[in-house]
This record gives structure tokens, C-alpha cells and sequence, in this order.
């Protein structure tokens, strides 16, 4: 019978959370570790490059400050280039981060814990990259507080009434959500490095930001509290968040733009390019570091699963557009879709489409999902896939409604430099956190195992032991 | 300084299931300032130490409310009363185009309520505390599980205490100053 077959046991009890030989010390140890060890020439050089690829994001800036938005390939149907293609872009992959932290966290996926600490900072840098490119595509940046309601000397306030100011809202506020919840989730780690530090430097710095975090139970109380509570609101907020960004385009009035199926199909997008930039990071990381005993095959294999979910979801909403444009009947609807896949930037299309909706399809394939090289380079995929998606939509510009104003957009030197400056920028961030912050959540990583729970069977004989011994004594 | 005062006593224990066991004994006894450290938190722990719900739900809803008042009141009063301006035929103020904000600015503040108000609740950051004068006690942030009474405990009674600790378990019973 198939019964005794290993793959029936497996499925009755899964893998553990953390593999491999460890108690509470060790993972203490492996996490630190990381972070303890001298710096080494490989990360040294990771930086380098990192921080000269972003050193060309700031130079581009300086010019596009010093020369105007000119130096950008835009034209008059086409006012929204690659800047707001890699805003998107880049807020979408923050998604995930958000999505591992709160929405896991509030369904109980525990499985989340090795790779939340990781996914939330990813969030963070990403959403700073995202910053950067409408704060710089104002034109006048010097005017770019006009964006928040500051009393000024015009006695003017901002038009609530557009989707690009409840964007401005709707992203800050994520960016600062997710910076809390980040810190909130470090305090605890920050408070082992605190108090296994060798340096007073890494002491001071450590322990000002743990705040003097010491483990009491009254403290974990109001923490454990406050920690679902953020991800109950962090839920609702990510949500919102990628809805919002899809107003700016949905709450305008063009063919292609103006659908209700955009916050969900936006949403959806996001998710999945999130998780495909978490196992970008992961799978290479996990190796580096040496963290495989904490980001499991298992943790890559469910990520996978995700990305096939979410990929299809998009490929439904890519095929459903299509549908709508169609079955409504308006001409401008169905020729905004039809210049889509078949006009001048039909490879655009067609690159979304193989990269979004035809690569996840390996990962119905379990040997695919547990399979590394290949989800690093489908990981690959999907990301170059929804940066095309966003292009994609937004070159819907490129043909508006009158024939005599169409025009074809290319980017030029400088918005190929800010976009690839805005990775210098990430990895950056990215390179710096791996080093100086605990990787992976130790608290909530020993939370997990086995030998947490009071009730552990390991614990049965001990228990007893000593409640007899107690009573023994009570009865003298 | 001569006359030390004391802080209290603090006991290591093995693990976590040891520790919740101490404190559902001392909590039985009586003793009310009593307080367990851990790496993380345990499972059952507040139901052992008799603790009541925490306070945070409400500091978050208080944050929720004030956020919702702030966006409707910003929006309308700076679109429709401020600076009334028509911009594409649209009206002054609406509830509809108020509500992203507005949900932004309820969620925005309802973070801070939770954040700030947990750490507040918790009487952080907190520099020092008598317990860092205790080697020892450093393990509680990798796998060290302690508890510790206090002097102010009515119940206190360094030499009873102290057995109590020994009793169920603990270890390394150290008695901590007040400094």
C-alpha cells in the first residue's frame, strides 16, 4: 500500500520550521554570527559595486536637477516615461514584504518567520527607490512640498480631489507602517546584539536602538499585542496601497486606463513581483550567509507556490481586459488593447506576457518549485516581467485620441541610468542591512520551535519532576 | 553608599516550561510583583502570572479615531472653507474622494497609537535597570528564562522568598541591588 511511501508521511508531518541540529543557543549563534564576524572582502566588494551603481543614480539626479525633465525621453502623449514604470515597479515589489509580515503573520503561516526580517527590509529599500522617482519627476523639485497640506505664503492647498495626492498619502504612510513594523519586529534582536557585544561602539549604537529591551513578560504582553495589531492594520494598508497606485491610472478617463478590474489585477501584480524579488535575495543570500537551516527548501517551495497563484491571477486579469475591451463595445477601449499586443510595442507585451503568465507555469511542477536554479532564474523572469507590465500600461499613452498627436516614446541614456541607479540604491541598503542587522528574527525563529512550547513532550518528565518535588514539600 | 537597598531576587530557570510552572506556583502563593524574562514570549505566561488583558487595543483605536477626524477635517476644511477652488467641475468636498486619505491618515495614526503606546506602556527605552548589574541575566535575549521578585512585594521575605525560588527550581538565586 502507498501508505508506508515516504511522500504520505511527509505530508502528515511536515518539515520543521528550522532544520537542522538546533536549541535556542545556536540559532542565537548562526543568526549573529552573521552579523559578528569581521567584515569580508567578498561583501566589501558586493558594496563597492553596489555603491557605484548608485552613485550613478545621484548623478543622474544632479543632471535631471541642473537640466530639467528634457533629459528624459518623454514627449506630449507620453508624460508619464519610465519614471512612473519604475515607481510602480518598485512599490509593487515592496508588497511582498508587507504580505510575508502582516497577511502570513495574521493566518498563522508560521513558516514566515525565517524570511519576514528579510522580506520587510526588502520593503522598505524598495519603497525608498519607489520615492525617488515621482519626487524627482515634479519637474521643479523645489516645489515637491507643494504635495503635503503646509500653510504657505499662496495661502494654497493641495487637490484632494486627484489620485496622485491620495498616492502621496497612501505611500508615505506605507513607507512609515513599514518602517515601524520592521523596528517593532528588531527591538528584541537588537537587544541580543546588545548584550553579546564586544565593542563598546556596537554596544552604545545596539543598545540605543533596542531601547533597553530586556525580555519581560509584561513587556512581551503589550508587544505580542501590538505586534498583531500592526499586522491587522498593515493588511488593510497594503492593500490600499497598490489600489491607490492603480487610481492614478484608473481614475483618469482613457481607453485602457479606466477599469474597475485595475486595483485587484494592481494588487495581485505587486504580490507577485514581490515574491519573485524575496527569492531573487533569498536564494542567493541563504548561501552566502549560510542561513539554509533557516530559509528552507520549504519556505522556497511555498514562495513558489505563491508566484504561481499570483501569476495566474494577473494572467486571468491580462486576459480579462482584453475580454472587457471587447464585450464593452467602445472602439477606443478595443483599439487600446489591440495596439497593446500588436502595436509598436508589441514585444513590450510580449514580454510581459511569456515572463508573467507563461514561466510560473513550470512551478505546478514540484521538483521545479524545490528546485533552485530554476527558481532563481524564474524569479529572474517575473521580475523583468512586471517591470514590462507597467510599461506596458503605460504606454498606453503613446496613441491618444487624436491621430495627429501619436507618438512613439524611447527613454534615453539618463532614464536607463536612474533605473539601473535605483538597484545601486537598493542593494545599497540591502548589502548593509545583511551586515549590520540581524537577518532573520531570532526571537521569532526560537518562538517556533519545539522546545518553546511550556508544553513541549521533552519537557513532560522535567515538569513533573518538579511540580512533585514542590508538592513533597508543601506536604511537610 | 552603605545601606544598600535591594531591588529584589532573581532565579534562572531551565526552560520554559520550568519557568511558566514557577510562576502559576508563586502567583498561587500570592506574590503580585513578580516578573518573568525570556527570550521570546511563552505561550500561557500571562494566564501563570495572573496578568490582565493588555492595554494597547485601545491606545491603537484612539490613533484610528484621531486619524479619522484629522483627514475629513483637513480635506474639507482646506477644499470647501480655506480656499474653495472648482477644479474640473468637481465638488468642494465629498466623502468619496476623502476617503483614501482619509483611510490613509486612520491607518497612519493607528501605527503610531500602537507603537508609541506599547512602548510607552512598557516604560521604554529604559536605559538601565538593576537587573544589568547581574552577569547573568545578559543570556535573557538568547536562552536564559529568569524570573525575578521584587523587595516591594508585600509578600517578600528574602530568606522565605529565596527558598521558595530554590523550591521550584531556580537557579543561581541571586539577590539584586537597588542602585
Amino acid at each position: 500500500m502507498s501508505d508506508t511511501s515516504p511522500h504520505n508521511k511527509e505530508s502528515i508531518f511536515p518539515p520543521p520550521f528550522v532544520a537542522g541540529k538546533h536549541d535556542f543557543h545556536s540559532i542565537t549563534e548562526a543568526i549573529c554570527g552573521v552579523v559578528e564576524k569581521p567584515l569580508n572582502i567578498n561583501w566589501i566588494l558586493a558594496l563597492g559595486v553596489a555603491g557605484t551603481v548608485m552613485a550613478m543614480l545621484f548623478a543622474s539626479i544632479g543632471y535631471l536637477f541642473w537640466e530639467g525633465t528634457g533629459i528624459w525621453g518623454l514627449n506630449n502623449p507620453v508624460g508619464w516615461g519610465w519614471a512612473i514604470v519604475n515607481f510602480v515597479f518598485w512599490v509593487g515589489i515592496g508588497h511582498a514584504g508587507t504580505l510575508i509580515s502582516a497577511v502570513l503573520f495574521l493566518f498563522r503561516q508560521k513558516w514566515r518567520t525565517a524570511i519576514n526580517r528579510f522580506a520587510e527590509a526588502m520593503t522598505i529599500f524598495a519603497v525608498i527607490c519607489a520615492l525617488v522617482f515621482p519626487g524627482i519627476h515634479v519637474g521643479r523639485v523645489w516645489a515637491a512640498y507643494w504635495m503635503l497640506p503646509i500653510p504657505n505664503q499662496m495661502a494654497m492647498w493641495p487637490n484632494f480631489r486627484s489620485p496622485l495626492l491620495w498616492d502621496v498619502f497612501a505611500v508615505s504612510t506605507y513607507f512609515t507602517v513599514s518602517l515601524l513594523f520592521w523596528y517593532v519586529g528588531l527591538v528584541p534582536d537588537l537587544a541580543t546584539l546588545r548584550d553579546r557585544a564586544k565593542s563598546k561602539l556596537a554596544f552604545w549604537s545596539y543598545g540605543l536602538f533596542s531601547l533597553g529591551w530586556r525580555g519581560a513578560n509584561r513587556h512581551w504582553q503589550n508587544y505580542e499585542r501590538a505586534y498583531m495589531l500592526l499586522a491587522a492594520l498593515a493588511t488593510p494598508l497594503v492593500l490600499s496601497v497598490h489600489t491607490i497606485v492603480s487610481f492614478d491610472f484608473a481614475v483618469s478617463v482613457l481607453p485602457g486606463w479606466h477599469t474597475t478590474i485595475f486595483p485587484p489585477y494592481f494588487v495581485a501584480g505587486a504580490i507577485f513581483s514581490g515574491f519573485a524579488m524575496v527569492l531573487t535575495l533569498a536564494v542567493p543570500s541563504r548561501k552566502l550567509f549560510g542561513l539554509e537551516d533557516f530559509i528552507t527548501i520549504r519556505h522556497i517551495e511555498n514562495m513558489n507556490k505563491i508566484i504561481l497563484v499570483t501569476g495566474t491571477l494577473v494572467g486571468y486579469a491580462y486576459a480579462m481586459e482584453f475580454f472587457i475591451a471587447w464585450y464593452s463595445g467602445s472602439p477606443y477601449e478595443g483599439f487600446a488593447f489591440i495596439n497593446r499586443a500588436f502595436g509598436p510595442y508589441w514585444w513590450a507585451y510580449l514580454a510581459m506576457v511569456s515572463c508573467n503568465v507563461i514561466s510560473p507555469q513550470f512551478f505546478w511542477s514540484k521538483k521545479m518549485r524545490t528546485n533552485l536554479t530554476v527558481t532563481f532564474i524564474l524569479s529572474i523572469f517575473v521580475n523583468i516581467g512586471m517591470w514590462f507590465e507597467r510599461f506596458v500600461i503605460t504606454m498606453t499613452l503613446h496613441r491618444d485620441f487624436l491621430p495627429s498627436s501619436w507618438d512613439y516614446y524611447a527613454p534615453t541614456v539618463y532614464d536607463m541610468s536612474t533605473f539601473l541607479g535605483s538597484f545601486g540604491l537598493f542593494f545599497t541598503l540591502f548589502i548593509l542591512f545583511l551586515k549590520f542587522l540581524p537577518a532573520v528574527a531570532i526571537s521569532e525563529v526560537k518562538g517556533v520551535m519545539p522546545q518553546a512550547d511550556p508544553h513541549w513532550e521533552g519537557y513532560a518528565h522535567a515538569h513533573h519532576a518538579v511540580s512533585n518535588a514542590v508538592s513533597n514539600k508543601e506536604a511537610h | 553608599m552603605t545601606s544598600q537597598k535591594n531591588w529584589g531576587v532573581l532565579a534562572e530557570f531551565a526552560n520554559p516550561a520550568e519557568l511558566l510552572h514557577a510562576a502559576q506556583e508563586l502567583h498561587k502563593l500570592g506574590y503580585r510583583k513578580f516578573e518573568t524574562w525570556s527570550p521570546f514570549p511563552i505561550h500561557g505566561m500571562d494566564d501563570a502570572m495572573g496578568l490582565t488583558g493588555s492595554k494597547v487595543p485601545w491606545l491603537t483605536l484612539g490613533g484610528g479615531l484621531t486619524g479619522l477626524t484629522i483627514g475629513l477635517l483637513l480635506q474639507w476644511w482646506t477644499g470647501a472653507v480655506d480656499y474653495p477652488l472648482v477644479i474640473g467641475g468637481k465638488p468642494y468636498f465629498a466623502w468619496q474622494f476623502a476617503t483614501p486619505v482619509t483611510f490613509e491618515l486612520s491607518i497612519l495614526l493607528s501605527a503610531f497609537g500602537t507603537v508609541f503606546g506599547m512602548f510607552a506602556l512598557n516604560g521604554l527605552p529604559r536605559p538601565y535597570h538593576p537587573l544589568d548589574r547581574v552577569a547573568r541575566f545578559r543570556r535573557v535575549t538568547d536562552d536564559g528564562f529568569f524570573l525575578s521578585v521584587e523587595v516591594a512585594d508585600p509578600l517578600f521575605d528574602m530568606e522565605r522568598t529565596h527558598n521558595q525560588l530554590a523550591e521550584l527550581g531556580g537557579a543561581h538565586i541571586t539577590v539584586v541591588e537597588d542602585k
